[in-house]
């Protein structure tokens, strides 16, 4: 074989195996250890570690690809979405209609995939007596209308409501269904957090002011929960039992702030982004999801 | 023999014409590359101030400038949203000024210091200290603020929590610091040495010449440097998005929590939609931020001339 035919042996060689491992993804059957390529996954600060762990396995399993995970908030995924500037958007709300219109509107099809769910965890400091609390008591504390923790049955201390700022989608999921009380007798979709909450650019920001703070209350999603804060039980109304947020509770529906965790994709996902989240949903996926503190899609044990 | 030397003369002058032309050509080029880099530096600077022109204004359509800028409600994520920044307004402005506060006193007193009062040693050994104060990563300051800075406050006086205009103030004056204290001792360096040497052969002591004579003198640029550490402060984003709270009240006091119109920008901008309204708010709550900025840089370009003037004769 003379030198010239040589150079060009290589880069053929490496074209057609690419040739190749691009028509294998877009099978259905295809040995999952031939795919390529990269995925980009953007939003939600709470999904995050979730979708971190999954791709590292992913990307054990398939070494030709790279994946990306960022969480600077679900507001921040949907938004990147709607640019064209993600493949997948991970997200802790569900998007909005409003949304749904800017994306239609850019010609971005979302594509929603729920991938695990979440018990939305209000959390307290250690040495807080307070230990459940009614949606309705929850709301009035972030509404800014109970300001003291002694109306709560605590000592004689001002509380100190923290939230996470706009970009989160626990932001906008926890205003709906706790500010706003959605689907209570006493809802008001005019509430609003008050204008004394401080939000907070990330959740470990929050959980670290929380363990730190005798006075402060915040929520996280159970993933981020840690034994340096209490979490509170949480009661519908009054007369409901009080529920205490972990991954039995948000199973059998008796915690009344569970919520879901889904990806949004560009139309159906194709190739390699149909291959992760097959895996993400697979039982090997699903046990990721118990281990990282999420709930999975369904008990399996 | 005669004629060689006249051919030699000759040559020597054609190789010198050709050489000034060389050079005539490299200059040329060079100039050229520096009116380029100097047009480039202009053009950009016109381009933002278009971006931010074409992105802001259209919220205005919304919103009336007036309840834009005085509106203490901000929801853009409510249905229908509120544009109304008072309350970031409010902020910026109360935690500069004790940023400046804390900082001016501070950073002349260290300034006067190395100038007129330290040995050269000392102050050849100071000097570089301070400006590696200004290299530290902002978000690294966000971090001393957060994890020490804080809970002194909070226990200091006694808040609710350690997150507030204080702490965000206390870190921006350190951090403006290091341009106050280089820009004014510069300025106190340029002070003649006559002045001080009339000061002292009327008798004064160290303290009374740098405080009668070598301030007043350089107060121009102390002036100067205080608005430079200004414009720092307001522009800084990171720490203050970090350790000031975040909270939407227009606020009353310096130790409640707060939002500032940069950590307003960076905490929405991500989840705002190109072309939305509140990415328009933001846009134009950066234009206001940059009108700011630009009044505060420009007066104290203002300043420093004239004191180089005073002192150029």
């Amino acid at each position: 074989m003379s030198k010239s035919s040589r150079k060009w042996l290589v880069p053929l060689m490496l074209a057609i195996a690419l040739a190749f491992s691009g028509c294998n993804s877009n099978l259905p059957s295809a040995d999952s250890s031939t795919f390529s390529g990269s995925i980009k996954i953007v939003g939600s600060n709470t999904v995050t570690p979730l979708s971190s762990v999954w791709a590292e396995n992913f990307m054990k399993a398939n070494p030709k690809v790279s994946i990306a995970v960022s969480g600077p908030g679900s507001g921040v995924g949907i938004a990147s979405l709607i640019d064209g500037i993600t493949d997948i958007c991970q997200s802790s709300r569900l998007i909005t209609t409003k949304e749904i219109e800017q994306a239609k509107a850019k010609g971005v099809n979302p594509y929603e995939v729920q991938v695990a769910s979440d018990a939305l965890s209000v959390i307290v400091n250690l040495s807080n007596p307070v230990s459940e609390l009614t949606i309705e008591q929850l709301s009035a504390i972030y509404t800014g209308k109970i300001t003291n923790w002694k109306e709560l049955g605590g000592i004689d201390a001002p509380i100190v409501a923290m939230a996470r700022d706009t970009n989160s989608g626990t932001h906008v999921f926890f205003k709906e269904h706790v500010v706003q009380m959605y689907g209570l007798p006493t809802a008001d979709k005019t509430l609003e957090y008050g204008n004394k909450v401080l939000f907070l650019p990330s959740t470990e920001e929050g959980v670290s002011q929380v363990a730190n703070n005798p006075n402060a209350i915040f929520y996280a999603g159970l993933g981020y929960v840690t034994d340096k804060v209490k979490t509170i039980a949480v009661k519908r109304t009054a007369g409901d039992p009080a529920v205490r947020p972990s991954v039995d509770s948000a199973l059998d529906g008796t915690y009344s702030i569970s919520r879901p965790l889904v990806y949004y994709t560009n139309g159906a996902p194709t190739g390699v982004i149909k291959a992760y989240i097959d895996y993400c949903l697979s039982e090997e996926g699903q046990k990721v999801v118990l281990e990282a503190g999420f709930v999975p899609l369904t008990k399996r044990r | 023999m005669a004629m060689l030397q006249r051919q030699i003369t000759a040559a020597v002058k054609v190789s010198e014409t050709r050489l000034r032309q060389r050079l005539r050509l490299g200059e040329r080029v060079i100039e050229g590359w520096i009116f380029l880099a100097g047009l480039l530096a202009i053009v950009v600077l016109l381009g933002i101030i278009f971006i931010l022109f074409k992105e802001g204004l259209p919220i205005f359509a919304y919103t009336s400038p007036w309840e834009f800028l005085f509106g203490t409600e901000w929801c853009p994520v409510s249905d229908p949203p509120t544009f109304g920044i008072a309350p970031f307004f409010v902020s910026t402005l109360m935690i500069t000024l004790i940023a400046t506060v804390i900082a001016v006193p501070v950073g002349v007193a260290c300034a006067a210091y190395l100038s007129e009062v330290a040995p050269k040693r000392v102050a050849e050994a100071i000097k570089p200290i301070v400006e590696i104060l200004a290299g530290i990563p902002s978000v690294m300051m966000g971090f001393i603020g957060l994890a020490l800075l804080s809970p002194l406050v909070q226990s200091a006086f006694k808040l609710n929590t350690g997150l507030c205009g204080l702490t965000a103030a206390i870190m921006l004056a350190l951090m403006s610091l290091p341009i106050i204290v280089s820009v004014s001792e510069d300025a106190l360096h340029a002070v003649p040495r006559e002045f001080k040497e009339a000061s002292y052969a009327l008798g004064a002591t160290k303290w009374e010449t740098i405080w009668h004579v070598c301030i007043p003198s350089a107060l121009s640029g102390i002036a100067a440097a205080i608005l430079l550490g200004v414009g720092r402060a307001i522009g800084e984003t990171m720490t203050v998005l970090m350790v000031a709270g975040g909270a939407l009240a227009v606020p009353v006091s310096p130790t409640d929590p707060m939002t500032t119109m940069t950590a307003a920008i960076a905490s929405g901008i991500g989840n705002a939609v190109r072309g939305g309204l509140q990415y328009q708010a933001l846009f134009a709550v950066g234009l206001i931020l940059f009108a700011l900025t630009l009044t505060v840089n420009i007066s104290a370009e203002r300043v420093l001339e004239r004191q180089k003037r005073k002192f150029t004769r």
